[in-house]
């Protein structure tokens, strides 16, 4: 089980209450399609990826985006237990989605460079610490399934 | 992974952009790397101090900053510009590659806090794959 200790959930909690979730999401998804290109590869159904203006504007993805960052909200409310708490969509994405987990972590390094431009200084060195720690579990927990 | 001569131009442009501030990136890259991945401090076990923010972290932040700069005057011959850089991370710090890209990371982190307008997605492109083939360079002569 993962400790945490009071500073590091204060900061995890103040980045989500402060989070405009449309704006961060839309932004990371759509920078992890760009500078990770091959991750196009699961959005084959979601219209034009030409290049990364059409990405920029493409309201799937936009959708999308959203849909994953409150993916781990999840998290957020069970950071006791993230592991169990992504079994099932861990099993989702191996079966299912046919992910390559390293994704997970191409997506969450994109997150974190959104989120250090949205907050700029008061992304400190501990805020960033906190905040990789959790995304690393989180990433953890969904390749936790494969099999 | 090359890159295209318009993915240059926007690593030398942006750079250009950074320069009065790459000494404040440098240090607070290497101060990141150590806080956020504290295994590299491994190879710093001879400073009195390697904590995040310590003056030997930041003074050797900027070093490495300074480097990079010096790869980007190098852009289109990096494996032959940075052969002796090579060496020296080959013989003698034997830092293992992987390090490079996490402190690529944490570099692209604070590009992106300190010029969150000109960090858009297109020059965070150019610039992780720049900072990959430069960590190529650098192990070029590993084995």
């Amino acid at each position: 089980m993962v400790e945490w200790t009071d500073s590091e959930r204060a900061i995890i909690n103040s980045i989500f209450s402060n989070l405009d979730y449309e704006e961060i999401s839309r932004k990371s998804l759509c920078r992890c399609l760009i500078v990770y290109p091959w991750t196009q590869r699961y959005f084959g159904g979601f219209g034009n990826l030409y290049n990364a203006e059409t990405i920029l504007c493409n309201p799937l993805i936009a959708a999308h985006g959203t849909k994953i960052l409150h993916g781990l909200d999840r998290a957020l409310k069970n950071m006791d237990d993230i592991k169990n708490t992504y079994a099932e969509l861990s099993l989702l994405h191996s079966d299912k989605l046919h992910v390559d987990p390293d994704n997970f972590r191409l997506l969450a390094d994109c997150l974190t460079v959104v989120i250090a431009a949205k907050m700029g200084p008061a992304f400190t060195v501990d805020t960033q610490v906190a905040w990789q720690k959790f995304l690393s579990v989180v990433v953890f927990a969904l390749g936790r399934q494969y099999h | 992974m090359s890159l295209s001569s318009k993915q240059k131009a926007t690593v030398k442009d942006f750079f250009s952009k950074m320069s009065t501030r790459s000494d404040d990136i440098g240090a607070e890259a290497l101060s990141r790397l150590v806080a956020v991945y504290p295994q590299t401090k491994s190879y710093f076990s001879h400073w009195k101090d390697a904590s995040p923010g310590s003056a030997p972290v930041r003074k050797h932040g900027i070093t490495i900053m300074g480097g990079v700069y010096d790869a980007v005057g190098k852009i289109d011959d990096l494996k032959g510009g940075l052969l002796s850089l090579s060496e020296l991370h080959a013989f003698m710090l034997r830092v293992d590659p992987v390090n490079f890209k996490l402190l690529a990371h944490c570099m692209l982190v604070c590009m992106s806090m300190i010029f969150p307008e000109e960090f858009t997605p297109q020059v965070h492109a150019a610039v992780d794959k720049f900072l990959a083939q430069l960590a190529l360079a650098l192990a070029e002569k590993y084995r």
